[in-house]
């Protein structure tokens, strides 16, 4: 069965072994098992358009349209804009007149506190990765080991002396307590992994460079960091990811100006007392999901394309 | 190598001199433990913080001198860590030999007391135990749901096909939506009036399908929403291996006819398996963390209490600070022994192959 025509290959899916072309057999059925893997996104995504009175229908409508003819009609809704306008201004008491809710606000904290955090986890977590992996320190093993346990303990934990901290220091609801918090969450993740893509780089080209007299800081600068651009882009997306997303710091570190989505997210939703408020919830997520989809899609060249580190192994 | 060698002699502890971190660390400590009994804490906490940045100070200056980079990369990190991680965990370590509610003002050393309060009392003893056997039982099946899904797709998603880059990120979103969104239209889901599942399975059975009704359903439900967040994260991590490898190895193994399974293991695996450990790695001490998804699918119902969820209760509704410190040093430990297990296991296979 190794060199004859395969199942697979009869039926149009080209082999290459593993790195190499594909056609569009390939594309039909990772289509497939891409839809169906973001189906459950794709609901919220439609349930934000939804009117309001169709969110809890039985049969659940599905889709904004029919897909020419496609999907039955009990499943289709007329899509409204409506759910969007009431994340920035709603009607928050019986019969008063819509208010501002701030969302516009909690955006900007959301879109600072978690670029800033994880582009100064990235700066300090590659300098001291460089540093581990180059110039190993007595007990190397054991200072990973300690940062990464940094990581293990539930977040629930340590919050408690964290309060207690900022507050005596006067951080408490501040843009510089979460931003310093959050960039002491990402470390651990930041060294650990671009350690592992400075490993991999070969030394040979770094002490060619030295004996030609180049300073440690051009080495560093001018070698070895274009070498690991694909991880700094993947360090930086999963750092996003996490930070954009995170709720218990959030929730108990930060104050009314400094709030962000998430934490607003659960509290519009669950406010009011009328069980929760599914169109607008998923608004609200449709909306904060677009700038770090856009991010992840944009890096995403430099995610796969790039992470060919392993090219000049020892 | 010579480079990072130098003659300049270290200086002993009474040398007054800025790259002396030893003489540092002495009048850091000392200076820390008067200021902490006599003076309010406002003032020392800031006293206190002054001598961390002189202890830093001199071994910046120290590893400048002597040219220690490695000391002079990490000491900013490590600062940082140290800061925000590190001193609040050594604060609740204390904590944890105290007896302190974070509603009262009282405070009592107890010494081992609430350690064995959670490990052997009647009354608490086996919640704690019941709710960590539940968090192993998520752990393993998580982790392995995620790993086996995470690494099917990355295998999807190996060779250059048309349009990938536009599935892919279908794939990847998930990952990216807030926990408090996907848990709660998972609740949507899973419901057993309003909810898509039920629906269906009503319609092909005539039933009352209700999933969260026993133990296995709820598990299952969890399970499910868990791995389908965070399977990309997996594949993310093994697709950058498998695009590593390099082309002229598939070739090579085309022309020595070597069967499509040698070819797995012995040309593909050695690239990923690095990056699987990682992935597994954290992805297991994510798991041990399971709380969220917990409290917005089931509230811990049906059996499904993790030791994570049961320790936000203990600590923050029931305010029993030093209890749950107690109980998640215990869980630490685990984690830590099941880390170095697979870290140890990961090294051996590296020298060992």
């Amino acid at each position: 069965m190794a060199s004859g025509v395969s199942f697979w290959e009869r039926i149009g899916f080209r082999s290459g072994g593993g790195v190499g072309d594909a056609g569009w057999g390939r594309t039909l059925g990772v289509a497939i098992v891409s839809l169906i893997y973001f189906l459950p996104v794709l609901f919220i995504i439609f349930t934000a358009f939804k009117p309001q009175e169709l969110a809890l229908s039985v049969p659940p409508t599905l889709s904004p349209t029919s897909f020419f003819g496609l999907i039955p009609d009990q499943f289709v809704f007329s899509p409204t804009l409506e759910n969007f306008g009431s994340v920035f201004s709603r009607v928050m008491t019986a019969g008063g007149a819509p208010e501002a809710t701030g969302f516009d606000r909690f955006f900007f904290n959301s879109i600072v506190i978690a670029t800033v955090s994880v582009l100064l986890a990235l700066v300090l977590g590659t300098l001291a990765s460089y540093g581990f992996s180059r110039y190993p320190l007595k007990g190397n093993d054991t200072y990973l080991f300690i940062i990464l346990t940094t990581r293990m303990l539930p977040a629930i934990v340590v919050v408690i002396p964290i309060i207690l901290m900022f507050r005596a220091v006067g951080l408490a609801g501040s843009y510089t307590g979460i931003i310093l918090l959050y960039t002491a969450f990402n470390l651990a993740f930041t060294i650990w992994m671009m350690k592992s893509f400075f490993d991999e780089l070969s030394t040979d080209v770094e002490d060619a460079a030295r004996i030609d007299g180049s300073s440690e800081t051009k080495v560093f600068l001018k070698i070895c960091l274009p070498q690991v651009v694909a991880g700094l882009a993947a360090t930086f997306v999963f750092g996003l990811i996490l930070t954009w997303n995170e709720f218990l710091f959030a929730l108990l570190l930060t104050g009314p100006d400094t709030r962000t989505v998430p934490v607003a997210m659960n509290q519009a939703v669950a406010s009011g007392g009328r069980g929760t408020d599914w169109t607008l919830l998923a608004a609200i997520e449709t909306l904060f999901l677009i700038p770090v989809f856009l991010v992840t899609f944009f890096l995403q060249d430099h995610l796969l394309r790039g992470v060919t580190f392993g090219t000049v192994k020892k | 190598m010579s480079l990072t060698q130098s003659a300049r002699p270290t200086p002993t502890l009474f040398n007054v001199s800025a790259d002396n971190w030893r003489l540092a660390i002495v009048v850091a400590l000392v200076v820390s433990i008067i200021a902490g009994i006599v003076l309010p804490a406002a003032v020392s906490f800031w006293l206190i913080g002054a001598m961390v940045a002189l202890v830093a100070a001199s071994f910046v200056v120290n590893a400048y001198r002597r040219r220690y980079y490695g000391g002079l990369l990490v000491a900013p990190a490590i600062a940082v860590l140290f800061v925000m991680n590190i001193f609040p965990l050594l604060w609740s370590l204390g904590l944890s030999f105290f007896a302190y509610q974070s509603n009262q003002q009282s405070i009592r050393f107890v010494g081992l007391n609430n350690y064995i309060k959670v490990l052997t009392n009647e009354i608490a003893a086996p919640d704690n135990w019941h709710a960590l056997s539940n968090t192993a039982l998520f752990v393993v099946l998580t982790v392995s749901a995620q790993m086996i899904v995470g690494f099917l797709l990355a295998m999807l998603f190996a060779k250059q096909f048309p349009l990938r880059k536009y599935l892919l990120i279908l794939v990847l979103t998930p990952m990216m939506l807030s926990v408090v969104a996907s848990g709660v239209f998972f609740t949507y889901y899973y419901d057993p009036t309003f909810g898509i599942l039920s629906y269906v399975v009503n319609d092909a059975t005539d039933g009352q399908f209700i999933l969260m009704s026993s133990k296995a359903g709820a598990v299952a439900g969890i399970v499910f929403a868990d791995a389908w967040m965070w399977s990309p994260f997996v594949m993310l991590l093994v697709l950058a291996g498998l695009v590593s490898v390099p082309k002229y190895l598939y070739e090579a193994a085309a022309i020595d006819r070597v069967s499509a399974w040698r070819r797995f293991w012995s040309i593909t695996f050695p690239y990923i398996r690095g990056l699987l450990m990682l992935a597994l790695l954290f992805r297991t001490i994510e798991a041990f963390k399971l709380a969220d998804l917990v409290i917005l699918l089931t509230k811990g119902g049906n059996d499904t209490m993790t030791i994570s969820y049961h320790l936000i209760r203990i600590a923050n509704e029931q305010n029993k600070t030093s209890e749950g410190a107690a109980l998640s040093y215990v869980m630490l430990f685990m984690v830590i022994v099941l880390t170095n297990l697979y870290l140890y296991l990961a090294n051996r296979r590296n020298k060992g192959g």
